[in-house]
């Protein structure tokens, strides 16, 4: 049991998370979020293993990762 | 009352070291050698802070560095040095820093000589660095007022939050005098809630000059400005030397206030109505003393080691009302008494 | 479920202003949390860079100051000098740091201050939008070298690790890259080492971050990485450049 939170209106859509997550659960929003941006988000909650990889390449520092 | 014999330098030194100073970084540069040469040893001895850095803006960097979090750091130059400290007392004005630098003047422009001069009184009071500010500054005449005017320094600064820059010379500098020691060593200091020591128990503080957001920069320098008139308000200083019965009223400061206080004493002899007006701070300026004195047939003479820089300052006060000639030389040359006697001659004609 | 990964507490909540992508946002995370591990944050006093990084002060969580283009290294040891019992970092930039600090940088090294440096190396001036910085591989195109750089006109990128590792009081350097997870979790060990080392009062330690600039270099965020690993780091190899703190 695992997951993500991305604080939606500070992602600025870089894309790193979403490359560097090994489960490829995270991928971009349908919507723009305040600041213009497709945000990531937890596409896949049940296969979010909690690795803190999307925590540590993100930019903004706006993921929390819960396990 | 024991009078030691010291070179100014020295006497400027024991100032800071009785004002409590923290820190001194320095670069070599004659001819305020003394200076570097006698804190590495005495704020080594006391254990205290002594740094020599590898240039003057490094120097004054250090200091920067030091004043933020409060403690009291000077640095000392010589005009090409300091034309590389402007850059951080730009910055240190900007950030509203507390801190003393010291220029014992030498002929310039460029590389110049080694000899003493006044050249350096556009830099040290209409900016020097970039952007719309002021330094508080202070111009000793002798050895005993290099020890005073640095041991009350401190003080201002800190009151201000300001950069206050002892502008001497190489003569004043390198001149020994007797000095009265006579300054009570400080120990304790006023609370500073603005100074970086370590967010304990209370919010994170930053000091910077950079202000990006809409009219904050205006805002900031408007409230600089403030400052500045409090400053002029409380702050000036100037002996008056046998001016109310004057005629001609010399105005000079530092070394070219000893010559012409000789050469007014001489022209008192031969019954010429001579005076001074002599400027301890620069900036603020004496403007309103000299507008006091400025009346017809009262005639004003500059007496400068340069070729005419504090002059417009002194025509600025004076505002037209009455005459004022100007006497200076350049590149290190020194105006004898003689030769303002002789000029104090020619205005009295 | 438990929260694992978070904010630290070294980090102040503002949104970051940094490109998308841009690895600052990384680097500042890394110091920050080392700064909360070692329990150090209240007697922490930082000393920002003139750069894209001059904005650090509005980030991080502690004391803060700003210096002139270059002269961090000398405010830090004023500080430093003065308060011994503080930690002292500077946080520099490719441009600040190796260009126009350069005596600077050196000078303290030399002096051995007890300060701890942390150098983004992304090979091009960010703030002011992508000029040659010293850092600039051969080759690089930038937008002072539209012909990339020429090391007949414009010299070779300088490694200022291995530069600053052949002065004897330098204690502990070592070059990290943010591009990946791992690399970053490494990174952060790096970067907890030197400050523990202030905090030991071993001496001078500096840790070069290379670093991406997606936005400078003209590339996507995705691609940027891919080039750190790919090419920047051909130049510029990771590793412990020199440790005298064992």
């Amino acid at each position: 049991m695992a997951k993500i939170t991305v604080n939606n209106n500070r992602c600025k859509g870089c894309g790193l998370c979403i490359n560097a997550c090994p489960k490829k659960c995270i991928a971009f929003s349908d919507e723009l979020n305040k600041i213009g941006y497709h945000y990531a988000v937890l596409k896949n909650e049940k296969d979010c293993i909690g690795c803190g990889f999307c925590y540590q390449i993100c930019p903004d520092v706006c993921i929390e990762v819960f396990r | 009352m024991v009078k030691k014999l010291v070179k100014g330098n020295i006497a400027l030194c024991e100032g800071a070291l009785a004002a409590g100073l923290d820190a001194y970084f320095g670069y070599p540069i004659t001819p305020q050698n003394e200076v570097p040469a006698y804190m590495s040893n005495k704020m080594v001895t006391l254990g205290k802070v002594f740094v020599q850095a590898e240039s003057e803006l490094a120097a004054a960097n250090m200091v920067l560095g030091a004043c933020a979090t409060g403690k009291r750091a000077m640095t000392s130059s010589s005009s090409p040095g300091i034309s590389l400290k402007q850059e951080a007392i730009s910055y240190m004005a900007g950030m509203e820093i507390p801190s003393i630098i010291v220029n014992v003047q030498r002929g310039g422009p460029g590389l110049g000589n080694i000899a003493g001069s006044q050249a350096d009184y556009f830099q040290a009071v209409k900016g020097g660095g970039h952007g719309d500010y002021h330094l508080i500054v202070f111009a000793p005449n002798c050895a005993q007022e290099m020890y005073e005017v640095t041991y009350e320094a401190f003080d201002i600064a800190e009151k201000y939050k300001n950069p206050v820059m002892i502008l001497s010379d190489g003569i004043v500098g390198q001149m020994m005098e007797p000095v009265d020691f006579n300054k009570e060593q400080k120990t304790s200091f006023s609370k500073k809630d603005w100074c970086l020591d370590g967010c304990k128990d209370r919010e994170p503080r930053s000091i910077k000059s950079l202000l990006m957001g809409d009219g904050a920069l205006e805002q900031h320098n408007l409230d600089l400005q403030k400052k500045y008139e409090v400053i002029k308000a409380n702050e000036v200083k100037a002996e008056l030397y046998q001016v109310e019965d004057a005629e001609i009223i010399i105005v000079a400061y530092g070394i070219s206030s000893r010559i012409s206080k000789n050469a007014i004493k001489s022209a008192r002899t031969k019954g010429i109505k001579a005076g001074m007006i002599r400027p301890i701070t620069l900036w603020p300026f004496p403007t309103e003393i000299i507008k006091k004195y400025s009346k017809p047939p009262v005639k004003f003479l500059t007496v400068e080691l340069s070729l005419g820089q504090m002059i417009e300052d002194v025509r600025l006060a004076v505002n037209g009302v009455s005459s004022v000639d100007f006497l200076g030389k350049a590149g290190g040359g020194i105006v004898s008494d003689k030769d303002v006697l002789n000029k104090i001659m020619e205005l009295k004609k | 479920m438990e929260k694992i990964f978070s904010r630290p507490k070294a980090l102040k909540d503002n949104p970051l202003s940094y490109c998308p992508g841009c690895g600052h946002g990384i680097i500042h995370r890394l110091v920050a949390e080392a700064i909360d591990e070692l329990g150090i944050r209240e007697r922490t006093i930082a000393v920002a860079p003139v750069g894209c990084a001059v904005f650090a002060y509005d980030y991080f969580n502690f004391d803060t100051t700003e210096a002139p283009h270059g002269r961090p290294p000398a405010v830090a040891t004023g500080i430093k000098r003065t308060n011994p019992d503080k930690i002292v970092f500077t946080y520099q930039g490719d441009g600040d740091l190796a260009a126009i600090g350069t005596a600077e940088t050196i000078h303290c090294a030399n002096r051995g201050e007890n300060i701890t440096v942390i150098f983004v190396n992304n090979a091009n001036y960010g703030m002011t939008g992508g000029q040659m910085a010293p850092t600039t591989l051969i080759g690089q195109v930038t937008e002072t070298t539209p012909f990339g750089r020429d090391p007949l006109r414009e010299g070779y990128p300088i490694k200022v690790a291995e530069l600053l590792a052949n002065l004897e009081a330098t204690k502990y350097i070592e070059r990290v890259t943010v591009f990946d997870a791992p690399h970053i979790i490494q990174a952060k060990k790096a970067i907890k080492k030197a400050f523990q080392n202030q905090v030991e009062g071993k001496g001078y330690s500096f840790i070069e971050v290379i670093s991406h600039c997606p936005v400078d270099w003209g590339k996507t965020p995705l691609e940027s990485v891919k080039w750190v690993e790919d090419v920047f780091l051909k130049t510029f190899p990771l590793g412990v450049i020199k440790d005298t703190t064992k």
